[in-house]
């Protein structure tokens, strides 16, 4: 028998389309525990506003206005998950939490202050100057662009009626 | 009773953004632009104030209260000055928080260090 | 000899010497005791995260070296990579060790590109002893590819967990060591995955084609291998590989995923598993290079399997594109 009579095998390309694939992974894919994390989200985020009322209150019984009041309580909380981003507490309930830690306020406060804290090693004006807002930044581009757009048209109402 | 509503409609804004996050393949920064914009507009259709009267902190520390602070900022502001206001108000009234988060920032940059989640 | 996109060597090189460093949650997983060095403290004394990557690379190095008891003046050639940007980790190694360095980058397919490399320059005579070298940090893939430590997200079940780990092995064109037969490295393949937290899916089908690719030039089937070790493609990642290569008419019965083996999923919090260089690396240097040494296994595969995006391509709205090598490894005695 001669050497080589036999084909070799050819190597060739899968039949497996992206198609296929894509259902493929759908199935093969476990999904986010849906309950457990909206019961989580609930609860945090729930708890995290409770605290906020509470501190709300408690700045109106002390004599503040209500705007005031609104200030000092967000003022209060942002401190609150600043210090809590830098212990590493922030991170551990957020990994369990979810919406619950990144929907309140305090989600926007740890974007800024964990971003700071990450980039330090780079220098405070390059690092934590350049850096500080680069998860959080959207959410002020465009809550503040769609106020710019409600602005004017409230000046066009206005104006008009 | 406050504080129930404040802790339900909280917890209920909350558990909506988880629902977008888990059924949708909206990511959280998307999640996140997509509220505080939503609060705008609840805010400027005027169905946000009621919400704010009844839940308290429960309306105005989710990201959609910050987006109805921003709208209430711009719509004073016009009341002031006009048209002009459109460029102040929104950032005017979102000042407080930005700049919390910005010092808080700073400051913890100095005193603290990126720690290992292992 | 080259048959069609393998290797196959005449007379295969030896792994003469291997080693494994691991950090704090590699050291608490199942593969814990058999590194050979490791770390509870993942700074490892150092200021960054990516300086103490290095850290981790250099002491695989040292730890090779001592094993093989030879210098750094007897190696001739360094192939290296990891995940950072530049692959700066390795970069910044090689600043401190005098030997003439390749740089690679494959993702998390490095271990396997690097092998074959050094495998493939030893078995030429391009090199006496040529070493693979590659590693990966969970801190600094966490603040480059995703967010920073302190920011409080949430894992989606599908996400894998960046390996705190190095891996070192030194070839050269004979010894008693582990041998190489053959290595395939791979071909690019994209099945339009863009899903970021689920690398495994990503990565399957280009483990899969490597896999058939390699096989049917080697002249092979699956059973003719102890074990097919597959880098990291997770718990998700497996299940598609298993699934795709069953429908190509080739089942893999002995597959086993190195994400799989250096955590222990049930009470490690890693999601679907180990991922990054390192996670192939240290599996490949604390299991399977001892277990062919010590004869446990005669023949195995080694593909280790890589996510080739950046974060910049991803955002513009590209796929991720997978890549897998292959190295075939066997025990010393057998033929």
């Amino acid at each position: 028998m001669e050497k080589g009579t036999s084909p070799r095998p050819r190597s060739r390309n899968m039949r497996l389309t992206p198609g296929e694939y894509s259902r493929m992974v759908g199935r093969a894919s476990p999904k986010s525990p849906l309950r457990r994390d909206v019961v989580w989200a609930f609860l945090v985020g729930g708890s995290i506003c409770l605290l906020g009322e509470w501190l709300r209150q408690a700045f109106l019984a002390a004599g503040h206005t209500l705007g005031d009041a609104a200030a000092l309580t967000s003022i209060t909380l942002i401190g609150l998950s600043a210090l809590c981003t830098a212990l590493g507490w922030y991170q551990k309930l957020a990994a369990k939490a979810g919406a619950g830690t990144l929907v309140p306020i305090t989600g926007f406060a740890n974007a800024v202050v964990s971003q700071a804290i990450e980039f330090k090693v780079e220098g405070l004006v390059t690092g934590v100057g350049a850096k500080m807002f680069v998860i959080a930044g959207p959410v002020i581009v465009y809550g503040t662009m769609a106020s710019w757009v409600w602005g004017l048209l409230y000046a066009a109402l206005r104006a008009w009626g | 009773m406050d504080y129930v509503w404040a802790f339900l409609v909280g917890g209920a804004i909350c558990a909506a953004g988880q629902v977008l996050m888990d059924l949708t393949g909206l990511t959280p920064a998307r999640i996140l632009t997509g509220y505080v914009v939503a609060g705008v507009v609840l805010s400027a259709l005027g169905w946000y104030a009621p919400l704010a009267q009844l839940a308290g902190a429960g309306a105005s520390v989710p990201l959609l209260g910050f987006g109805h602070l921003l709208a209430q900022g711009a719509r004073n502001a016009v009341d002031r000055m006009g048209w002009l206001g459109a460029f102040t108000g929104g950032l005017s009234a979102a000042a407080g928080g930005i700049c919390a988060s910005l010092v808080f920032g700073v400051l913890a940059a100095l005193a603290a260090r990126s720690r290992d989640q292992n | 000899m080259r048959k069609k996109d393998s290797i196959v060597f005449h007379r295969p090189p030896s792994v003469l010497a291997w080693a494994a460093v691991g950090g704090k949650k590699e050291a608490e997983g199942p593969l814990g005791n058999l590194l050979d060095a490791a770390t509870a403290d993942n700074t490892l004394g150092e200021t960054s995260w990516e300086t103490a990557e290095s850290d981790l690379q250099r002491r695989a190095v040292q730890l090779v070296l001592q094993k093989a008891a030879t210098g750094l003046a007897g190696v001739d050639l360094i192939f290296a990579g990891d995940l950072q940007a530049q692959c700066t980790a390795s970069a910044y190694t090689m600043r401190a060790l005098d030997v003439p360095f390749a740089g690679l980058y494959g993702a998390c397919s490095t271990m396997a590109e690097s092998l074959g490399m050094a495998a493939c320059f030893c078995a030429a005579g391009l090199a006496g002893k040529a070493m693979a070298l590659t590693s990966s940090h969970f801190c600094t893939a966490e603040r480059q590819f995703r967010t920073p430590l302190n920011y409080g997200g949430k894992r989606t079940p599908t996400a894998q967990w960046t390996a705190t780990a190095a891996g070192c092995c030194l070839l050269g064109a004979a010894g008693n060591g582990p041998r190489v037969n053959a290595v395939t490295f791979g071909r690019v393949r994209d099945y339009q995955v863009s899903d970021i937290n689920n690398m495994g899916a990503a990565m399957a089908p280009a483990a899969a084609q490597t896999l058939l690719n390699h096989m049917q030039a080697v002249g092979t089937t699956p059973a003719q291998y102890d074990s097919i070790y597959t880098g990291d493609l997770g718990q998700v990642g497996s299940a598609l590989l298993c699934e795709i290569l069953e429908r190509e008419g080739m089942p893999l019965p002995n597959h086993r995923d190195c994400g799989l083996m250096l955590y222990d999923r049930q009470n490690q919090q890693v999601k679907a598993g180990g991922s990054g260089c390192g996670c192939s690396a240290a599996v490949l240097c604390a299991h399977i290079l001892p277990g062919l040494a010590a004869g446990r296994e005669k023949r195995v595969l080694f593909a280790a399997t890589g996510a080739l995006m950046s974060q910049t391509l991803f955002l513009q709205g590209e796929s991720i594109p997978g890549i897998a090598h292959c190295v075939e490894l066997a025990s010393p005695e057998s033929s």
